[in-house]
């Protein structure tokens, strides 16, 4: 039983890490008062290019580098369209979302060709830490994205709360009208936390292709974004908070995949649903949730 | 003196309706270009597989409106939504909603004729899509709990539930994939023509499009949805019943998405997969934008994409092209579209600028 | 040597002439009022002051020197700050954070230091704020306190504030002027936009009035009197002169007791509202706007429920009733807003079967040729330059609010709730409605009128009612309605 636990504990951590990635990718986002449902799109589309970068460079970090990239240039994207011009945030949102989607899948086939059989990587490894332990060993068995995914949950809190940038993105997501008041442009603000938003989302999706699998496939991100859209609700906009959602989620996810490991027989796809559903409820509880910015979904145009 | 140009808001001109959508259709080729180039073929060529191609022969144009089919329901599912002020980006599960009921009335009642089974899949699958719609349509209206996350998070709560019918309960004792019993043969819905794939449910489509609009446009229903949409106060003030005129828009775009799941186990694939959709609910939001929230506009915009996405399957056999050209070209023109949309509100105007001393 | 000086200022908006060569000057140290009616153009040149608009004409010198305010920025930096009624904070920012938003000048910000910078201020300053609370915690009043701070902070040296009492109750006015006047005794210049007469005795030292985008005048309180302001702020005579002195008026129709009822915000907008219409004549609702008029005229359509207090139309209960009930009752309305209370992207055709589409409805169809017909009607007896097809929002102003009030009367509603009916009209559709509303009242309706122009209720109303504050402070035959009286009552000064 040790060493159930001991495997939970190291893939709660794994199927946690893209989620913490894309939370806090979203949470900038929408602190400056964007919804981006890009963000599926943006994972997917920086599961690609870190995976494709790798793969014809051969170096892991420039795969990083260009993911990260590609997922700046997807938040100055959803900019342009979101804030620039201010259509619906959710049309755009997703259009942006199945834009790059089909944009990852037409490069992938033209990059690696219609082969069934899936390309691969050599990824990133995991770092060994306690090796000798039976049971630290196990659970320190983490990619190094891992450990920068959980520190950048201070990093993001410092930021948001602790540095002037933090407090002007703060300020744009619930009065653009007082941060234009003074004397602050909120369209470069919005920007800004679009493009290291996007950056972040991208960083997920790599994780996946160029760390945790080595490959990119086309289920690689399968909902990853909306469980992200999910976990910022419930984790009320708050950076500490993401960790407790998405580790919830990670439990989840692994123990659902050890039982069925163990072969028992169960439903579970009635735990992959609960975050959903506990979201659901979150949100009709928290009434006309008061947490979430309140100059969410509305453009700001200056009359 | 200094010269400078300055934009400004008019109202958009009258044809700007025609104009904007093939303005937007040759910007969408110019950008993708691009990528056809990168591809090693010519666009020229790509572009005249895309469009005349599959219009060129009986089977393939019969075959883009087979693919047409459930984006025209999707279409208009999300039209009435949005035409009522009801941003509805559930779709996508509540046509899967739709699709397991018709598929389990389809595989259960094996003794029923055609004439009976067919209507009751059909009724299965709007009743599929009318319940899957009505908790976050109720949280809206009883709770203002956006409707916008809450439908997006229910369809992935119904692929999970559609991935655990297929891999639990119904997985094909046979084959063991995971996939639904057959429907019986009788609830196949009869083809159109031989040799095609094309069914009723086209004709289907077809009459959901003649009454949505008529719906829309002609009846006191459709007057209060859009005078709700257009805005909720001056609705209030007018005495329209606001909260109920969204609810019934919520529930019928429900049920028509899962109408459209019915359809495309009924005219397609016979049994349930996890992968009859794969975003066609989502798509419906492409197509209700390039069809200006017009029922009309929706039909003809669901088989432009039907084309695009026939057209992608013959450039990518004959140029060897990636097919998902076919999902870049009408992502991009969804863009394209939506920000031609905005502009055309806008008229870039000299004016003169004096600088003072 | 003043602190402001704005010489020959004109404004022009479209036909509006707001500022017509307007001079004032602002002496270092003084509180300064700027009195006028809703209209007058004192804010205007408030927003020209402080960069938010360009004036067509004059100029202006700050401590003698010329310059060029083209944006809030520029006013900041010549030292010039403004609190107006709408505050621009962040509610769930901090004190101390909204006050350094975009007035800090490090990377990183440090709770302590900033909380610590703002006591500092607020010593200095003698303002008392809390630099820890969350604005979404604070009264109005200390929010007013905040925005001050915040324009001092920024090392304001004039102060422009915009009505800064209409938001406040009687205990945070006492403190506003304690903090100001202490202010203005450590060098500060307040320039104190307002049209309550006793709030601009008690506090300022001299007064310049406004009408209608001219000064009326500028004198010291010493030697003036609120009677004499009312005088130059109203600027008539004598009312009244042509109407037939008594109309015969039929019985109480429409009864309203002791309403209350909230504003958006959630505060206490209408106390204990009372009045009665009776059938045939005008009840003017005169008043400052702010004092709960918007709230009033929604309560009576139906788009906001009263906290207390009952609507009664010929014994009907409409005291919580939905909108299309109270028409249906027979009251016919036209709404604060026209584009509120309209729908633009709809057809002139569509807007006017809006409220009563039962009567288009033909085997559960619209029907539209009887949809066509009704608005030709309409556009033929209101004369309204449109044809039944036409987007509402592609219309003038005048001819929207003539489909309005088609709406609204074609019912031949038993009373008709007129809120603002002319307000941004040009002059012939302005006669035009207040012509129709005077033949409803002959026809035998109730017109309730609440208006902001004073011209407008004294040329139609048969009685009028002063509200302050969300109550109504008193109700007087047109004949007997004096400028005194009026301006007095509408300032609260009785």
């Amino acid at each position: 039983m040790d060493t159930f636990i001991v495997g939970l504990i190291a893939a709660t951590l794994r199927v946690a890490t893209p989620l913490i990635f894309g939370t806090l990718g979203e949470l900038f986002c929408e602190r400056a008062g964007i919804l981006n449902l890009g963000i599926e799109g943006t994972m997917f589309f920086g599961a690609f290019t870190g995976f494709a970068v790798a793969a014809s460079t051969g170096s892991l970090w420039l795969g990083l580098l260009a993911a990260i990239l590609s997922g700046i240039l997807a938040g100055l994207l959803m900019s342009l369209f979101a804030v620039k011009l201010g259509v619906n945030q959710h049309v755009s949102g997703l259009g942006i979302t199945l834009l790059l989607t089909a944009l990852s899948l037409y490069s992938f086939r033209l990059i690696f060709g219609e082969s069934s059989v899936n390309p691969s990587i050599e990824g990133f490894q995991q770092l060994s830490i306690f090796s000798s332990s039976p049971i630290l060993g196990p659970i320190f068995s983490q990619y190094l994205l891992t450990y920068i995914a959980i520190a950048l949950i201070p990093l993001v809190g410092w930021v948001i709360y602790r540095t002037n940038f933090g407090l002007q993105i703060r300020a744009v997501g619930e009065n653009p009208e007082a941060t234009d008041a003074a004397g602050l442009n909120v369209i470069r603000l919005r920007t800004l936390a679009l493009a290291i938003g996007g950056g972040l989302m991208a960083l997920g999706g790599a994780f996946l292709s160029i760390a945790q699998l080595g490959s990119f496939t086309f289920g690689i991100i399968s909902g990853r974004g909306w469980v992200c859209i999910a976990l910022i609700i419930f984790a009320n906009w708050q950076p500490i908070k993401v960790l407790w959602g998405s580790l919830l989620f990670g439990g989840v996810s692994a123990l659902q995949l050890r039982l069925q490991g163990l072969g028992l027989d169960m439903p579970y796809e009635v735990f992959l649903t609960l975050p959903y559903i506990v979201t659901i409820i979150a949100l009709t509880l928290g009434g006309r949730n008061a947490q979430a910015p309140a100059a969410m979904l509305k453009p700001y145009r200056r009359e | 003196m200094l010269k400078q140009f300055k934009i400004e808001r008019v109202p958009a001109p009258r044809w700007s309706v025609i104009v904007i959508p093939i303005v937007a259709v040759l910007v969408t080729f110019l950008v993708s270009s691009i990528l056809v180039i990168l591809a090693g073929a010519n666009p020229f060529a790509a572009f005249f597989n895309f469009i005349v191609t599959p219009l060129s022969s009986q089977v393939s144009a019969l075959e883009v409106l087979v693919k047409a089919t459930p984006l025209i329901l999707t279409g208009i599912a999300v039209t009435f939504a949005f035409t009522a002020g009801y941003f509805n980006i559930g779709a996508e599960g509540q046509l899967y909603a739709g699709a397991v009921l018709a598929t389990w009335v389809g595989f259960t009642f094996t003794s029923l004729p055609s004439i009976i089974i067919i209507p009751l899949m059909i009724a299965a699958g709007i009743l599929g899509g009318v319940l899957w719609s009505l908790i976050p349509a109720i949280l809206k209206i009883r709770l203002k709990v956006d409707e916008v996350v809450t439908t997006l998070l229910m369809n992935s709560v119904m692929l999970y539930i559609v991935s655990w019918l297929l891999n639990g309960p119904w997985r094909n004792p046979l084959s063991g994939w995971p996939q639904s019993p057959e429907i019986s043969a009788a609830a196949h819905f009869a083809t159109l023509f031989p040799k095609s794939r094309l069914h009723i449910g086209f004709l289907i489509a077809i009459a959901v499009v003649a009454i949505a609009y008529i719906v829309i446009k002609r009846t006191p229903l459709g007057l209060k949805m859009r005078a709700a949409g257009a805005s909720l106060t001056g609705a209030r003030f007018a005495g329209i019943d606001t909260t109920r005129t969204m609810l019934t828009a919520a529930l019928v775009s429900g049920g028509i998405a899962g109408l459209a799941g019915a359809v495309e186990i009924g005219g397609i694939h016979f049994h349930l997969i996890d992968a009859i959709s794969n975003g066609l609910g989502y798509t419906g939001i492409i197509v209700a934008t390039l069809g200006s929230l017009n029922p009309i506009g929706a039909g003809v915009a669901a088989m432009f994409i039907g084309l695009i996405s026939t057209g992608s399957q013959t450039v990518s056999r004959v140029l060897g092209v990636p097919v998902y050209l076919g999902d870049v070209v009408q992502n991009t023109l969804l863009l394209v579209t939506l920000a031609m949309f905005l502009l055309q509100n806008y008229r870039i105007k000299r004016v003169r600028w004096i600088l003072l001393s | 040597m003043y602190a402001v000086e704005m010489l020959g200022i004109t404004k022009r908006f479209g036909n509006v002439l707001a500022n017509d060569n307007v001079h004032f000057c602002l002496e270092q140290g003084e509180i300064h009022a700027l009195l006028g009616e809703n209209g007058a153009g004192k804010t205007t040149l408030m927003r020209i002051l402080y960069g938010l608009y360009k004036a067509d004409a004059g100029e202006i010198f700050i401590d003698g020197k010329k310059v060029e305010i083209t944006s809030p920025k520029q006013a900041i930096q010549a030292g010039i700050g403004m609190v107006t009624q709408h505050f621009t904070l962040v509610p769930t920012l901090t004190v101390a954070e909204n006050i350094i938003l975009g007035y800090h000048d490090k990377q990183t910000v440090s709770k302590t230091e900033i909380e610590a910078k703002v006591k500092a201020a607020s010593e200095k300053y003698g303002i008392h704020v809390e630099p820890g609370a969350l604005v979404r915690q604070l009264s109005v009043g200390e929010r007013q306190r905040v925005e001050i701070l915040k324009a001092l902070y920024r090392n304001a040296r004039i102060l422009i504030m915009d009505e800064p009492t209409a938001v406040l109750v009687p205990q945070e006015v006492e403190v506003l002027f304690e903090s100001l006047l202490r202010l203005v005794k450590s060098g500060l210049s307040v320039i104190f936009i307002s049209h309550k007469l006793h709030e601009v005795m008690a506090v300022c030292d001299r007064i310049t009035v406004l009408r209608d985008g001219h000064v009326t005048g500028t004198v010291s309180k010493a030697a003036t009197t609120q009677q004499s302001l009312a005088n130059m702020m109203v600027g008539r005579e004598t009312f009244g002169v042509s109407r037939q002195s008594k109309r015969k008026t039929g019985k109480v129709i429409y009864t309203v007791k002791n309403l209350c009822a909230c504003n958006s915000q959630g505060l206490p907008a209408l106390n204990d509202c009372c009045f009665e219409l009776h059938a045939g004549e005008i009840l003017g609702v005169a008043g400052v706007s702010g004092n709960g008029q918007a709230e009033l005229t929604q309560v009576l359509t139906g788009l906001v429920k009263p906290t207390k207090g009952s609507v009664k139309l010929d014994g009907t209960d409409l005291t919580n009733a939905e909108p299309h009930d109270i028409t249906d009752a027979g009251v016919g309305r036209t709404p604060e807003d026209r584009h509120e209370g309209s729908i633009g992207t709809l057809t002139v055709a569509e807007n006017l079967a809006l409220e009563d589409l039962d009567k288009f409805i033909r085997h559960g169809m619209l029907d539209q040729s009887l949809i066509i017909e009704n608005a030709r009607k309409y556009i033929e007896e209101y004369q309204i330059k449109a044809s039944p097809t036409d987007q509402l929002r592609k219309l003038s102003g005048g001819n929207m609010q003539k489909v309005i009030l088609a709406r609204a009367l074609s019912r031949k509603p038993k009373v008709v709730i007129a809120s603002q009916p002319t307000r941004g009209l040009d002059v012939g559709a302005t006669e035009y409605v207040r012509n129709r509303l005077l033949a409803e009242r002959d026809r035998g309706a109730g017109v309730l009128l609440v208006s902001e122009d004073l011209d407008e209720i004294i040329a139609l109303s048969d009685r009028i009612a002063v509200i302050y504050e969300g109550c109504i402070k008193g109700i007087m035959p047109a004949a007997e309605a004096t400028a005194e009286k009026l301006g007095m009552m509408m300032a609260g000064a009785c």
